[in-house]
């Protein structure tokens, strides 16, 4: 399984090597620096690398992913095309009997979590709190691929690390309709159609296992401008992060070398629970019987020698409830709230690819409505100056892949309010910044499995959004771990 | 030294020496020039380690890891011989030959279409997938084969095509409705003597060589080298070709071409279709 060519093998070595000593260092320093403490939250992350589909078809994982879970060109072009290559083996009558499209991702994992204050119940209420250990992530139960030809499907099961299991992804798609790539229409809970998929980030810690953007929702009111009693920070009633799976119906197209792509969705606004509920059916946030739309459209075009580059814009535009419209023992029935309020959340992605460079910038925008950003029923008045408000965000990501098996990984956000919802809040009262940094090895390519050596640092900044006394917040993660998939 | 040693010794370094040849020919600067885009060997390493090695081996023998997995063997690029030529039996093809099959990937079989890699990739490939083999600097590719204008299409055409179908003897391998069940059929193998079938006009599945009339006259003149498929292009006269290219999109049933509309409107020709066509098959491949 450990195979490469010749010319790999030499070097093979030396990468070792490295990657071996600079986790030690890694962990030398952080755990010379640590100190035992609360256990700070750990998320499951979710990723889609899937070796199924390697085996099936015979392909080296590399050939549909840069570094997996990040898909390429081409694997990109497999996925829009409903998981089929097009050659006539898609089908799964052409598969040995013995063949299950399945796949297993877990990650067993060293890390180390940092945050400067967190909310603790001695001395003035907050404290910096650190803390490291072995660890594991959630386990990801991928199975997928064709029913027959031109109906493709994803399942995915997927626990967080205590075994919790919830369904990620459950989706068939009718693909290729009237013999034309441009009609695929596809029911379920699925990823959007985002030009930067977060289901297959490159990142695995705490902070950035996800996109700060994907998921950033203003604040309402700093802690320190609280009087006494001091009254923790107050965000947002409703969630809602455009990197989250939704449910609903999705119409997507595209032209066959792929170049450009084009989808709609229509959405419960929900997103993406099940039974009309939030938070995975366990309640806690009004859900009403709204529908949202999700838009994405992208063009390749092809720069010399440098090879393919893309670009593309996408827009979600939801609605939620602000106040139930039934309840029982005065829980809110789900599904029924009203008083619907707009928000959205748009952007522009260039994916730009310089030989072995591949480098992603995003500049994204959110907008929630004034009731929304200020918690307020919409069939009560505004609190006094009360808007709506609204940020703009960057993301400008690098990748060096000198070869399949190694790829650098840095990372940077930055989200800037430009609206705040009261005017009274510091102008910069929640601007956010993320940075990360990290490296992914592999030390054999196969077909039949994959493994990573993963390592990386990352930390957030956010002003003012201390939980007790509205300081600048400073959080970071540290991750060690052997993620593999099989 | 006992001269049987010298011997084992000379033995041992020639074998070494051979085994490397392909690594030695990489580091080759082979270009390749297809269009306007020029392949470059080094730049088509790296795109061959993360695409094709899986199948077609670290040396480009055709036997990746999962070559035993795979029921029509990848192509041996250190044999080079190719199947999809516009060049005569028994020559290299040309670099647009090459070029065009990574393109458009081969039916029934695991190679898929590369149309999402750029023209530039395709180009760069070509040039390495040529230093596997040391034939390509013994040799040149062959000339195209030249393809005259496509006559027009008439009944008679098709029908010149159906007899020449049966004095070619087409339905040993291919059966007399083209599907692929000839009396011959089971017992074929390729240069591997691997079993290899016939293809199966009523599938409806593309050419494996390409999908334009021209390209269905291209393989019975140039042939499927490596396999049972012999080039016709001494025994067929290029009119003669155009009817047998007529005829043969009359077998592919479930595919619509004007061949098929003009032969379905004629009284025998709608009864030979019916009696090919069947019904659907789980695997949506086309039959409908």
């Amino acid at each position: 399984m450990c195979q490469w060519t010749p010319q790999f093998s030499k070097s093979r070595l030396p990468y070792l090597v490295t990657s071996l000593l600079l986790s030690l260092i890694f962990l030398s320093i952080v755990l010379a620096d640590s100190r035992p403490a609360a256990a700070l939250p750990l998320h499951a992350v979710k990723l889609h690398p899937i070796p199924a589909f390697a085996r099936k078809y015979g392909l080296p994982c590399s050939a549909c992913h840069l570094g997996w879970p990040m898909l390429s060109p081409f694997g990109q072009a497999f996925k829009d095309n409903g998981y089929q290559l097009g050659n006539d083996r898609d089908a799964p009558i052409y598969q040995d009997p013995g063949y299950w499209p399945v796949t297993f991702r877990i990650t067993p994992i060293w890390h180390r979590e940092s945050q400067n204050l967190t909310a603790v119940d001695q001395g003035a209420g907050e404290a910096k709190v650190t803390t490291d250990g072995f660890d594991w992530s959630g386990l990801d139960f991928h199975t997928g691929g064709t029913l027959a030809k031109n109906i493709s499907f994803y399942v995915l099961p997927s626990s967080d690390s205590t075994g919790a299991f919830h369904f990620e992804s459950v989706w068939a798609r009718l693909d290729n309709l009237l013999g034309s790539s441009w009609i695929n229409i596809k029911l379920g809970k699925f990823e959007l159609d985002n030009l930067l998929s977060e289901k297959r980030i490159l990142t695995l810690t705490n902070v950035a296992g996800v996109y700060a953007n994907y998921h950033f929702q203003p604040l309402i009111s700093p802690a320190s401008i609280k009087t006494s009693p001091a009254s923790p920070l107050v965000a947002e009633n409703y969630v809602f992060g455009i990197g989250d799976n939704q449910v609903g119906l999705e119409w997507m197209g595209h032209s066959k070398d792929d170049r450009t792509r084009v989808s709609a969705s229509l959405l419960t606004g929900n997103d993406g629970n099940p039974n009309f509920s939030s938070n995975n059916g366990a309640g806690g946030q009004l859900t009403g019987r709204g529908y949202d739309g999700f838009f994405a459209a992208s063009q390749a075009f092809e720069a010399g020698s440098f090879g393919l580059q893309r670009v593309g814009g996408f827009a979600y535009i939801g609605q939620q409830p602000t106040y139930p419209q039934y309840t029982v023992g005065g829980a809110p029935i789900d599904g029924t709230a009203i008083g619907n309020k707009p928000f959205y959340r748009a952007g522009f992605i260039g994916q730009w690819y310089l030989k072995q460079f591949d480098i992603t910038t995003m500049y994204f925008r959110g907008w929630d409505s004034t009731y929304l950003g200020s918690n307020t029923p919409a069939n009560q008045p505004l609190p006094t100056g009360a808007q709506a408000p609204a940020w703009n965000g960057g993301l400008f990501e690098t990748h060096f892949t000198p070869n399949p098996r190694l790829v650098l990984i840095n990372r940077y956000e930055l989200i800037r309010m430009a609206t705040q919802v009261f005017a009274t809040n510091p102008s910069n009262f929640g601007n956010m910044d993320v940075l990360t940094f990290g490296y992914r090895y592999y030390p054999f390519i196969s077909s039949r499995a994959g493994f990573a050596f993963h390592n990386e640092y990352a930390i957030q900044w956010q002003k003012d959004a201390s939980p007790v006394t509205g300081s600048n917040l400073a959080t970071s993660s540290l991750l060690v771990g052997f993620d593999f998939a099989f | 030294m006992p001269t049987l040693m010298k011997i084992s010794v000379r033995i041992c370094l020639a074998l070494l020496v051979v085994s490397f040849l392909p690594a030695l020919t990489g580091a080759q600067k082979v270009e390749t020039h297809v269009g306007k885009w020029t392949g470059n060997a080094d730049a088509g390493k790296a795109l061959y380690f993360r695409y094709c090695w899986g199948c077609h081996g670290f040396r480009g023998d055709g036997a990746g890891e999962n070559a035993p997995y795979l029921n029509i063997e990848p192509r041996n690029f250190v044999a080079a011989t190719f199947k999809c030529r516009s060049t005569p039996t028994g020559t290299l093809p040309t670099d647009q030959d090459i070029f065009n099959t990574i393109e458009r990937g081969l039916d029934n079989s695991n190679m898929p279409s590369w149309v999402t890699l750029t023209d530039q990739n395709r180009a760069d490939l070509v040039a390495f997938i040529k230093t596997f083999s040391p034939r390509w600097l013994m040799e040149k590719a062959g000339d195209p084969i030249k393809v005259p204008p496509e006559p027009k299409l008439t009944v008679e055409s098709i029908q010149r095509g159906q007899q020449l179908f049966q004095k070619l003897e087409c339905w040993k391998c291919h059966g007399q409705q083209g599907r692929g069940d000839g009396p011959s059929a089971s017992t074929l193998t390729d240069n591997n003597d691997q079993p290899i079938r016939p293809y199966n006009f009523a599938a409806g599945s593309r050419f494996k060589c390409g999908t334009t009339n021209e390209d269905v006259y291209k393989i019975f003149n140039t042939g499927l080298d490596g396999t049972p498929m012999p080039s016709f292009a001494d025994v067929v006269k290029p009119d003669e070709a155009w009817d047998l290219v007529h005829y043969l999109r009359t077998l592919q049933v479930t595919h619509k071409s004007p061949e098929l509309a003009l032969w379905q409107s004629t009284k025998d020709g709608a009864a030979l279709i019916a009696a090919t066509k069947s019904s659907g098959t789980p695997t949506g491949s086309g039959v409908r």
